[in-house]
């Protein structure tokens, strides 16, 4: 799905209000849908993700819980298996630890097991940061691993507004991550019935030479790379995968088709993380149609550091990104385009 | 059979002959069942073996007749007599076992895994104190859409010793949910000792700390479940919150089918099996009050012989599912895209 069918943009957001705007327009379309998470009511989350929506919506709806993640989960399931639309704030996607028994083994499986869905939303917000090795884990793979979880990862405030209100409407478990370095990011947004589609990368820019294929705040980094690539007259084309699980492969393939060239982007490790199923996934479905090997631009396996300059040394940052593309697009015959 | 309920003094408040009849034909039924399931077990009938609940039938007739229909249950692993209790087909729910087609979850779930959400079990659980959150959950449901129905998520002694379950128990006080925490001791986490792992006096001690009403119940006695959980029922049906109840009960068979027990001696077993066993207490006590004649003590056993005679034919005639179907509803998001290989 292209970003050439959506609509004309009628007002602007940030990625964060894009998200409570989505919630506050779901929950007057529907009573069933409430939240519950730590420091929600007053503060509207850690990331003003729902502010306001206390008083609009009263304690009921807007529910403060202890720190307990096990049971704010459980409860979600449950509650969302009781005719109820619960949206579980963690606040930060590294809390999903003390609540992992229930969001695989609980939500995740019910469906398979015993057939009936659980419309559930666990929000949090996710990504590589300041805060150190504790506060920005990518469990991007752990969950896309899980049978029966859907996984986005918006990068726009368009995009946050339209999950939303898809994973509000939809009837399995969606985990909705946020990336901390966008949470201020503006943009247009789509009015209340404008849904994005779970399962739809989107082509954020065009380009004919190499395609980049990322998510999150690697379409900023993508994007900036790209710009400056133009002016060597390479033309990048950057898909924004939007949901990592289930992936999007018509998108990749038709992207892989044009330019036989693709880099994936992430700030996830490498071993076994998205950028190699991503990888794996265009050898299994366009291998035919490469000039080159797959190029994966990933963070290194190392936990995340707390000062600035080591953050900044395990990253892909947009030199990187630049330096590859280049490579890529260059590239002849056999390959020596293998990076990082 | 009387057709007045021949317990006086109010024993059993509400309860018609007819129903202690059916209370007393469901524990026997279940007690049939897990005997012959763990036979089946130990010769290889039943993928991955079962946790037999032999001992515990009470505890599951007990809080299943004191629920209303559209109450919810929700189990651990060791929980075949609260699916039986809940009316669960037995054929059904043997053929679950084996893994056929004709199961009650089509051979997805198994025997830690069993659930009809139709009939109030909102799953039994592999995962020690698991079931208790789903009931937690079902309870804020109820308490969002303003339902008068009542949950009650089931652990064990084992599951008291985990961090999750006083989360849940925190949460299901602070916003006062109608939930019944039903903690089924049988004195035993797997292979060791309860009182050894367990600080403090009591369970039930632990969770009146959380401002609840909490009380341990002889597990072993019907009548006493029963009383208990209808009042836990009719206090959470009034909104005045949770109650946490510790029914006191012993399993005759090991964790598991087959397990060699070093950990306990025979002598307390028959101790249990002698002197407190659930089913031939509440059989006494209608045979004695005059409700139950020999007689219907003889035809209810025949019946439960019968009905799981005709659940083990059942099980082992039905068709294995089709392989080809493993890898469906796992997800309505994966199911409409082209990433499913």
């Amino acid at each position: 799905m292209s970003s050439a069918t959506e609509p004309r943009p009628k007002a602007v957001a940030t990625y964060s209000t894009a998200f409570q705007e989505g919630m506050r327009e779901e929950m007057d379309r529907d009573p069933t849908v409430f939240v519950l998470g730590t420091d929600i009511y007053d503060r509207g989350g850690h990331f003003s993700q729902v502010k306001g929506l206390g008083e609009r919506f009263g304690h009921e709806r807007i529910r403060d819980t202890p720190i307990s993640e096990a049971a704010m989960v459980a409860s979600g399931v449950g509650a969302a298996l009781n005719g109820t639309r619960p949206v579980v704030d963690l606040n930060f996607l590294d809390f999903a630890f003390g609540a992992m028994d229930e969001l695989v083994n609980q939500a995740a499986k019910i469906r398979y097991m015993w057939g009936r869905p659980v419309p559930l939303v666990v929000r949090a917000t996710a990504g590589v940061a300041q805060g150190g090795a504790q506060h920005n884990n990518s469990l991007q793979a752990w969950l896309m691993n899980t049978p029966g979880l859907a996984v986005v990862f918006p990068s726009r405030p368009w995009d946050v507004k339209g999950l939303i209100k898809s994973a509000l409407r939809g009837s399995d478990p969606v985990v909705f991550m946020m990336h901390k370095l966008l949470t201020g990011a503006r943009g247009p947004v789509g009015g209340p019935d404008e849904l994005v589609p779970i399962g739809s990368a989107r082509i954020a820019r065009p380009g004919s030479d190499v395609t980049v294929i990322t998510y999150g705040y690697g379409v900023v980094v993508a994007d900036d790379a790209a710009t400056a690539l133009a002016g060597e007259g390479i033309q990048v084309e950057v898909i924004d995968l939007r949901t990592l699980a289930p992936l999007d492969v018509t998108t990749l393939v038709e992207a892989v088709k044009r330019t036989g060239r693709a880099l994936v982007l992430d700030e996830a490790p490498a071993l076994s993380g998205p950028a190699a199923e991503i990888a794996t996934t265009l050898s299994d479905h366009a291998f035919w149609y490469l000039d080159q090997p797959v190029v994966r631009l990933t963070a290194a396996h190392s936990p995340i550091p707390h000062s600035p300059p080591l953050v900044d040394g395990l990253l892909p940052n947009v030199g990187q990104v630049i330096d590859a593309v280049r490579r890529l697009a260059l590239a002849r015959g056999p390959s020596q385009s293998s990076v990082s | 059979m009387p057709t007045t309920n021949g317990l006086d003094a109010g024993l059993v408040p509400g309860a018609t002959d007819a129903e202690l009849y059916d209370w007393l034909a469901d524990m026997v039924l279940i007690r049939v069942f897990e005997e012959t399931a763990d036979g089946l077990a130990l010769r290889g009938r039943i993928p991955g073996g079962m946790h037999p609940a032999i001992g515990q039938e009470a505890v599951a007739v007990g809080i299943a007749r004191a629920l209303r229909a559209d109450d919810v249950v929700a189990g651990t692993h060791r929980s075949h007599h609260h699916a039986l209790a809940k009316q669960l087909p037995p054929a059904a729910v043997l053929a679950e076992l084996y893994g056929k087609a004709t199961g009650t979850n089509g051979g997805r779930g198994g025997s830690m895994h069993l659930a009809d959400f139709d009939l109030g079990l909102w799953g039994t659980n592999g995962i020690v104190g698991a079931g208790l959150g789903i009931a937690l959950g079902a309870a804020l449901g109820a308490s969002v859409r303003c339902t008068d129905q009542v949950a009650v998520g089931l652990f064990g002694d084992g599951g008291a010793n985990t961090g999750r379950v006083w989360e849940f128990v925190n949460l299901a006080a602070i916003w006062r949910l109608p939930l019944i925490v039903a903690c089924e001791n049988n004195l035993y986490a797997v292979e060791t000792a309860s009182k050894s792992v367990t600080g403090g006096n009591s369970i039930a001690e632990r969770a009146a700390a959380f401002g609840m009403p909490a009380q341990q119940v002889d597990g072993q006695d019907i009548v006493e479940v029963h009383r208990a959980v209808r009042a836990a029922a009719d206090r959470a049906r009034a909104g005045d919150g949770p109650t946490f109840l510790e029914f006191l009960t012993y399993r005759y068979k090991g964790h598991n089918s087959g397990e060699v027990i070093r950990y306990r001696t025979e002598d307390e077993v028959t101790q249990w099996r002698t002197s407190r066993d659930p089913v031939e207490r509440f059989s006494a006590l209608l045979t004695n009050s005059g409700v139950l004649t020999p007689e219907d003590l003889t035809r209810i056993a025949d019946d439960a012989r019968a009905v799981v005679d005709a659940a083990v034919a059942f099980a082992e005639e039905s068709p294995w599912p089709d392989p080809s179907t493993a890898a469906e509803n796992v997800s309505a998001w994966s199911n409409r895209d082209g990433s499913v290989r």
